[in-house]
Parts: C-alpha cells; sequence; structure tokens
C-alpha cells in the first residue's frame, strides 16, 4: 500500500479466477465478498425459518421432530446474526467508508482480507454439526446453562466456529476504527463525515467492548462441558444465571451493533430522495452516541422474570426507557428531513421508508417490554419474537437491502430493474407484516416461544403468520435475482446515479474502479451530504 | 396555503391511520385481564402503554404520510433549506421524557406490589423437571408430579394420525392439575431439578424462571373459581412444547375437601410402608406408570429410545446387564445428558418399579425383581464411597 501513489497500480500481475479472491486485500472486492457471503447465509437461514413456518402451520407435529425444530430455532438465528447481518454491514462499510471518507483502501489490508476468510470456515464449522451425531445445537441462540451443556460433542464445534466469528468482527472492527481516524481525506473532519461513517465507528467501538465478553462466556460454557468446572453448575458451586448476565452483557450492545450501522444507512437514503439535507446532524451523532452507551447498562431487561432485586429491576427498567428518548430523535430528525422535501420514490427509498415506519413499530414494542410488570406476560411469547423481528428484519435487513438498492449501480455501474425492485419491495412489505404483526396477538394471547407444536387456539394466527413467511421467503429470492441481472448488465449508472446525491462516493465513476482516491480530495461543505449549523 | 394544505392532509391521515390501527386492534387477540389483582394491574398497565404508545406512532406515521403525500416531486414540490430547529429538538427530546416519567410511575408501583410476598397464608413448592412439574404443599404435606395428559401426548407424536382438534385442551391439559384455594394469598416457590424453566399462567399475570441450585418466590391470589392453563415459558429442550401448567382454583372449603381425598385414602397404605417388598405384579404395574410419566418423553413409551441423543432402553446393555450399574445410571444420571439422577426426585419404591418394567419389557427378559430395598441400598453404598473419599481428601 505504501507506494500506491509512485505508481501506477494496473501494471501489477492481478491474480486471476479464485486466486483473485482468495488473495485481494481490495476493499471494494472484500466488501464484495463479504455481501455475496451474507447473501449466500441468508438464503440459508432464511431456509430453517422456512422449516420452522412449516411446522408451525398447523397443530400437532408433521414434519420434524421437536429436537430437530429446536436446532432450527437455534441455527437460523445464529446463521442469521452472524452469518447474514452482521456481515452484510461489514461489506458495506468495506465498500462505503473508504469511498465516503476519501480514502484509497481501508487501513489494513491484509487484516482485512483474513477477517473475511475466517467466515467461511467459521460458518462451515457451524453449520456442519448439523450432520454431527449429536446434532446441532438446539439450546437457543443464547446458549443458556445447563441445557446447553447436555449437547453433545458437536457443542465443542459450535463454540470454536463462535470463537472464530467473534475474532473476525473484532478484526473488521479495528479496520473500520482505524480507516475512519487515520485515512480521512483533508477536509473530511469528524462533523462532515456521513452518518453511515458515524454508526459505524461507533457500532465498532461495540463490537471491540462486547465479542470479547462473549468469547469468554462461551469459552466458560466449554470448560463445564469437557473438562468438569463449575462456573455455571450449581451443584459444584457455580451459577448458571451468571452466564446470563455475561451473555446478555454482550447481548444488549450485540443489538445495536445490528441497527447502528442501519441507522447510518437510512440517514444516506432519506436526505437523497428527499433532495434536502439530512436534519439534525449533530444530534443524530449524539443520540447515535448515547444510544451505543446505554446499551451497556440495559443487559439485564432481558432477564426480569430470572427473578432479581427490585432495585435491580427498576434500575433495568428505568435505564431501558430512557433508550426511547435517542431513538425517537432519530425517527423524528428521519421525518424532518422528509417534511418539505421534494421526494421520489425509488426502491432504496421505499425501503428507507419502510424502515422508518415498521422500525418505529418495533421501537414502540421495545418500549412496552421494558416495563417490567408487563414484561412477565410478554417475555418468552410470540409478542417478543414480533418485536424482534420488527426491528431486525424489517430493520436490520430491510436498512441493508435499501442500501443494496442505492449503492448497487456504484457497484455494478448498471442500474438495477426499477419495475422487479418496486415488486420486490411490495411483495417483501406487505408479506413481512402478514408474517410478523400476528405474533404480537400470539404472544399476547399466550403462545410461548420456541415450541414445535402448540395449542388449537393459537392455529389461526399462525397459519396466517406462516403464509407471510412463504411469501417473504419467496420474495427474496427475487432479491437474489434483481442482484445478478444487475451485475449482468443494464441501463449504464452515471456517476451520481441519483439526482440528489451528495457526498464523495458520488464524485467517484460508476463502476467505481478497483482503485479511488491515490490522490486524496480536497473535502468542504459543499461536497458532503450533511451540513449543520452547528458543525 | 401551504401550512392549512398541511395540516387538512395531516388531519385527514390522523384519521385513515387511526381506523386502521382500530382494524388492526379489534381483529387480534389482547392479553387476559386474568383473575387475581396482580394481573389485574398488569392488564392495565398494558393498556396504557400500548395507548399510549399507540398515540405516538399514529402521530409520527401522520406527518411522515402527509410529507409523503405533499411533499413529493411529482406534485411540483421544492426543497426546502432548513437543517435544524432546536426548539423543535428540544421539544421532542422534553416531551417523551415526560411521557416515560408518566409511564415508568405506575409500573414501579405494581412491581413494588408484585416484589412483596410477605403474608402468605400457604406455600406452594414448584420444581420443574424436563418435562413436567413437581409440586409440594408446604403446609398440606402433599407431593405430587403433574405431566401432559394421556390424550395429548398420543396426539402431538409426529404424524400421530390423532387430530389435535379432537383432544380436549391439546397441550394444555395434565395428568394432575395443581388444585389451590381461592382468596388465599399463597406463595410460590420455583426452583429446578435440572435445566431452566419458567412456570407461566397468563391469568395469573405473570411467569418466573424455576433455575436449578436458586429459589425464586412470586404470589399470587386468584378471586374467581376455574381452570387457568398455561406453559413452561423457557427453552428447556425437546419438550420443552409440551409441559403445561393447570391451576384449578377451588372454593377453600373444597380445597379442604382436595387436600383430605390427597392425605387419606388407599393411597397411604404403600406410603406407609414404601420400603415394603412388591410382587411381580404390583411392581411391573406401578413400574410401567412410573415409566410413561418420568421415562417415555425420551426412551419412547416402547423403549426404542430417540438415536442418538436417547438411547433404545430394548436390548440396550446397562438394562440388561449388571443390576447395579443400572440402578447408579438411573439414581445418579449421567452428567453431561438429558439423563436425570432420579434420585433426587423420584421414592426408592418408584425407582425399584421402573428399573423391573424396564428389565422385563421391550422384549428384555431378565426376570429380575427390583426391590426398594435394592434401591436404598445402592444409594447408601454410594454415599458411604462419597463420604470416605472426601474424608480421604480431607485428611490429605
Amino acid at each position: 500500500m505504501t507506494d500506491t501513489t509512485a505508481h501506477i497500480d494496473d501494471h501489477h500481475a492481478q491474480p486471476k479466477g479464485l486466486a483473485r479472491w482468495i488473495f485481494t486485500t481490495n476493499h471494494k472486492e472484500i466488501g464484495t465478498l463479504y455481501l455475496v457471503f451474507s447473501l449466500a447465509m441468508f438464503i440459508v437461514g432464511g431456509a430453517m425459518a422456512m422449516i420452522i413456518r412449516a411446522e408451525l402451520f398447523q397443530p400437532g407435529l408433521q414434519l420434524v421432530n421437536p429436537e430437530f425444530f429446536n436446532q432450527m430455532t437455534t441455527m437460523h438465528a445464529l446463521v442469521m446474526i452472524f452469518g447474514a447481518v452482521m456481515p452484510a454491514f461489514v461489506g458495506l462499510a468495506n465498500w462505503m467508508v473508504p469511498l465516503m471518507v476519501g480514502a484509497p483502501d481501508m487501513a489494513l489490508p491484509r487484516m482485512n482480507n483474513w477477517s473475511f476468510w475466517i467466515l467461511p470456515f467459521a460458518f462451515l464449522i457451524l453449520l456442519s454439526t448439523l450432520f454431527m451425531p449429536s446434532g446441532a445445537p438446539a439450546s437457543g441462540w443464547t446458549l443458556y446453562p445447563p441445557l446447553s451443556l447436555q449437547g453433545g460433542n458437536s457443542f465443542a464445534f459450535v463454540i470454536f466456529a463462535i470463537h472464530l466469528m467473534g475474532i473476525s468482527s473484532i478484526m473488521g472492527a479495528i479496520n473500520i476504527i482505524a480507516t475512519i481516524l487515520n485515512m480521512r481525506a483533508p477536509g473530511m473532519t469528524l462533523l462532515r463525515m456521513p452518518l453511515f461513517v458515524w454508526t459505524w465507528l461507533i457500532t465498532a467501538f461495540l463490537l471491540i467492548a462486547v465479542m470479547p465478553v462473549l468469547a469468554g462466556a462461551v469459552t466458560m460454557l466449554l470448560t463445564d462441558r469437557f473438562f468438569d468446572t463449575s462456573f455455571f453448575n450449581a451443584a459444584g458451586g457455580g451459577d448458571p444465571v451468571m452466564y446470563q448476565h455475561i451473555f446478555w452483557f454482550f447481548g444488549h450492545p450485540e443489538v445495536y451493533i445490528m441497527i447502528l450501522p442501519a441507522f447510518g444507512i437510512i440517514s444516506e437514503i432519506i436526505p437523497t430522495f428527499s433532495r434536502k439535507r439530512l436534519f439534525g446532524y449533530t444530534s443524530m451523532v449524539y443520540a447515535t452516541a448515547s444510544i451505543a452507551f446505554l446499551s451497556f447498562i440495559v443487559w439485564a431487561h432481558h432477564m426480569f422474570t430470572v427473578g432479581m432485586p427490585l432495585g435491580g429491576s427498576l434500575f433495568f427498567m428505568y435505564a431501558t426507557m430512557v433508550i426511547a428518548v435517542p431513538t425517537g430523535i432519530k425517527i423524528f430528525n428521519w421525518v424532518s428531513t422528509m417534511w418539505r422535501g421534494s421526494m421520489t420514490f425509488e426502491t432504496p427509498m421505499l425501503f428507507a421508508i419502510a424502515f422508518v415506519i415498521l422500525f418505529t413499530i418495533g421501537g414502540l414494542s421495545g418500549v412496552m417490554l421494558a416495563i417490567v410488570p408487563a414484561d412477565f406476560q410478554y417475555h418468552d411469547t410470540y409478542f417478543v419474537v414480533a418485536h424482534f423481528h420488527y426491528v431486525l428484519v424489517t430493520g436490520a435487513v430491510f436498512a441493508i437491502m435499501a442500501g443494496a438498492y442505492y449503492w448497487l449501480p456504484k457497484w455494478t455501474g448498471y442500474m438495477y430493474d426499477e419495475r422487479l425492485g418496486k415488486i420486490h419491495f411490495w411483495w417483501s412489505t406487505i408479506s413481512v407484516n402478514v408474517l410478523f404483526f400476528p405474533q404480537h396477538y400470539l404472544g399476547l394471547a399466550g403462545m410461548p416461544r420456541r415450541i414445535p407444536d402448540y395449542s388449537v387456539q393459537f392455529a389461526e394466527f399462525n397459519l396466517i403468520s406462516s403464509i407471510g413467511g412463504f411469501a417473504f421467503g419467496l420474495a427474496q429470492l427475487l432479491f437474489v435475482w434483481i442482484v445478478i441481472k444487475c451485475v449482468r448488465g443494464g441501463q449504464k449508472a452515471t456517476a451520481g446515479v441519483w439526482e440528489g446525491s451528495r457526498g464523495l462516493e458520488w464524485t467517484v465513476p460508476s463502476p467505481a474502479p478497483l482503485h479511488t482516491f491515490d490522490t486524496p480530495p480536497q473535502v468542504d461543505d459543499t461536497v458532503t451530504a450533511h451540513k449543520d449549523q452547528l458543525a | 396555503m401551504k401550512r392549512t394544505n398541511e395540516l387538512i392532509v395531516g388531519l385527514a391521515m390522523v384519521a385513515v391511520i387511526t381506523v386502521i390501527t382500530w382494524g388492526v386492534f379489534a381483529v387480534g387477540d389482547n392479553m387476559p385481564a386474568g383473575v387475581t389483582p396482580f394481573s389485574r394491574d398488569v392488564y392495565q398497565l398494558h393498556m396504557i402503554v400500548l395507548g399510549i404508545v399507540t398515540v405516538i406512532g399514529i402521530l409520527v406515521f401522520a406527518a411522515m404520510f402527509t410529507s409523503i403525500y405533499l411533499h413529493r416531486k411529482s406534485r411540483g414540490a421544492e426543497a426546502a433549506k432548513f437543517t435544524h430547529s432546536t426548539r423543535a429538538e428540544i421539544i421532542w427530546t422534553v416531551i417523551p421524557i415526560l411521557i416515560l416519567v408518566a409511564m415508568a410511575i405506575p409500573a414501579t408501583r405494581v412491581l413494588i406490589d408484585m416484589e412483596d410476598t410477605s403474608g402468605a397464608e400457604m406455600n406452594i413448592k414448584v420444581t420443574g423437571y424436563q418435562w413436567l412439574w413437581q409440586y409440594e404443599y408446604l403446609e398440606d404435606d402433599i407431593s405430587f408430579y403433574s405431566a401432559l395428559d394421556r390424550d395429548s401426548n398420543a396426539a402431538r407424536q409426529i404424524n400421530s394420525g390423532i387430530s389435535p382438534r379432537e383432544v380436549d385442551n391439546y397441550l394444555l391439559e395434565v395428568d394432575k392439575r395443581m388444585v389451590v384455594p381461592t382468596d388465599t394469598r399463597i406463595r410460590i416457590l420455583l426452583t429446578s431439578g435440572d435445566v431452566i424453566h419458567s412456570w407461566w399462567v397468563p391469568d395469573l399475570g405473570w411467569k418466573r424462571d424455576a433455575i436449578p441450585g436458586m429459589v425464586n418466590e412470586a404470589w399470587t391470589l386468584i378471586e374467581e373459581p376455574g381452570v387457568y392453563r398455561g406453559q413452561c415459558a423457557e427453552l428447556c429442550g425437546k419438550d420443552h412444547g409440551f409441559m403445561p401448567v393447570v391451576v384449578e382454583a377451588v372454593s377453600p372449603e373444597d380445597y379442604r375437601a382436595w387436600v383430605a381425598e390427597q392425605t387419606g385414602g388407599e393411597q397411604t397404605a404403600a406410603v406407609e410402608q414404601p420400603m415394603a417388598e412388591m410382587d411381580r405384579e404390583a411392581l411391573m404395574t406401578h413400574g410401567e406408570d412410573v415409566y410413561q410419566a418420568h421415562c417415555a418423553a425420551c426412551h419412547r413409551e416402547d423403549g426404542s429410545g430417540m438415536q442418538p441423543a436417547f438411547p433404545a432402553l430394548a436390548g440396550n446393555a446397562v438394562v440388561t446387564g449388571e443390576l447395579a450399574q443400572h440402578i447408579d445410571v438411573v439414581v445418579n444420571g449421567r452428567p453431561g445428558t438429558a439423563m436425570a439422577a432420579f434420585g433426587q426426585r423420584l421414592e426408592a419404591r418408584d425407582i425399584a418399579a421402573a428399573l423391573t418394567y424396564t428389565r422385563n419389557a421391550f422384549g428384555n427378559e431378565t426376570g429380575d425383581l427390583v426391590q426398594p430395598a435394592d434401591v436404598a441400598s445402592r444409594v447408601e453404598t454410594r454415599m458411604d464411597e462419597s463420604l470416605v473419599s472426601a474424608a480421604a481428601r480431607s485428611a490429605d
């Protein structure tokens, strides 16, 4: 990297074929690898969800036995969280952060290669447990002991896979922080950075803070299971509840790791298609930082029914409720950005608008869940399942979809098929609500989560939910086709792509050449997407 | 003109979204108000918070759709230039804080009430096991297990051919209900013998985890007689979906009659002489009952097991092998697997009967009769061995 300014890169021999992808240190190629991997895992995790919804289509057990059902719910979560959502955001960061801050590449390109290539192996190990005699993990993605310790020897593979994912995430996070703090173009001050860069900077710190905590927790599970320690074994003087505290100290920031970059994407898209600069840029930055801070002091709201001192319950309830304030600020800012803009509704904007509405619904049910006495009823029911799918599917995944449509022309040089994109949007948005909204009713009526079969009083809404699920699953195959079609050709994209686009990434040609900003651009308020009097 | 337009469209949007929201709430189920003072408090709290967040949602979405409708390029809208408003931002920071405080006050009040378990008139200890519940009435000295009833259990087998719709209270019925008196403040102590479970009856207004090595407490006071159904709410292994909770609340007089029935009658005869020798028929009959209640969930009714996690007992080397080892496995369990230590939860005569049954059923023809004394002596031997080894360790 040191001599890229002295040489033209084109005359370096580029490895061809598979070797090009295995040895690449280019941020755009690694970004593509991450995104393709994430899409593949999205399909794998989605297939598991289809099995779950097929079994829940009607009461009685028809397709799978309860053990395999538990393996499906557990693996669906692990694959979607660590395989689909997180790598998608890292992929977007790889592609877009250097372009947005005017850097020639990521700060640590070789580590970048390594942090990606760990992932396929991690998931090969994780998915291979499905074919082992003792089966895949079946104790839920939270792996609560003592249940998780009843698993067979395949449990060691699960833990090793989680360790690998953690290592990959930490390296990715270090790389993103190093890039953002060290490689910004002249004039790209912190408060001129696009919000996507800001949210990722904060997310990266969250990752570094909590992934080691997860690694510690699962390592203790490993030694409890295989080396006769008693960290979580009450009979040996340990405490199964301690695991839950440690896990959720990781788990709650993890929730924000999966949503803060989504906030960033939405904050890029809404101003573009409103043809108006982002409202309240500075308060958006501070709100993101506040949410990140608060995420460290709310973990026990996942554990209200475990039993804790009154003071503890009250503290975690109040702290959780406070998160609604910065989150509300973000939503109000997005609406204000749209207010008196000049909006058009291309597919990225449609997904962004759906994100704001549906994420808000998930956020509002989150406020309900914070209320401890009410949580005694909601906890571990389908109400919670509905809540976190609203924030993760119509939140994180919709934001990733929006980002993909928004930047696809920049990546491929071609416009995606707008008509198919709109079909994908409407099909997804309608079916996802048919899928998840009835689950609120099921939870309130008393259906626990993670059960393979249910009482007949829950039959109607499960039937509706399953139909929505199949339709939503099918819609994503259309998305895969739209991406393939866009890569193969179409209407040529201009450098700016969108009429209202602002920011450094739109100053380079489409498709973005392999090497950009070899000479750093000069940045001032005229090229940034955001301008705020306070900044 | 612009502002008037925005106001009119905004009000129209509020109306439309309100109607849609009303429809969405009307078609769905809601939380039951329940039958205890606490459950009604929780229900009210739920309705207050739901109401508040619904109003917030309607206002935000109405503003958004007003903008989407009016401020679109196709209507010739020109983008404004404003990028922030300190006044607006202060307003939408302060107002949510006030709303949150308004929600936190009743929530805190209800929670404090819930956490105060003093003044209990009776105590019931609930222990979760994979996959049934044990109820111990501490004052009345009653103890029994409560598992999924046979009809549901038959219908829930994969491709059983029995329609769940034809089973009464499918998956929500047990073989023996937890009977409690109405209008009595009952403290419920929760723990577990293996993994974490969660005891939940929606009509009582709460769920609480049953955790090994810990005793959680909660209380209830049921005001209306009736049968209230719930389920385990914490993933506890393969049959997590099949361990219902059924509470039958009866008048205090009926409750006393139930207690008398439990502690009197023929059952006492056996319990009075728990270590008495039993003949083959008694062992096999009782053994089958114990087996179906405690063993069949994993090892199947016909002893065929579920490979690889749950070994078949038919032709099993341990079951057809040396008796002492068989007793050890059943009494002490196999750590690191789902095989529980039944010595902690069953009487010697139950274990002896189950051992006899498994050694003489499913084609296992050992002909062995296991007596309660055999099991007890084996338990004592093991305790002696561990005491000796503990003494040896401390001597080092």
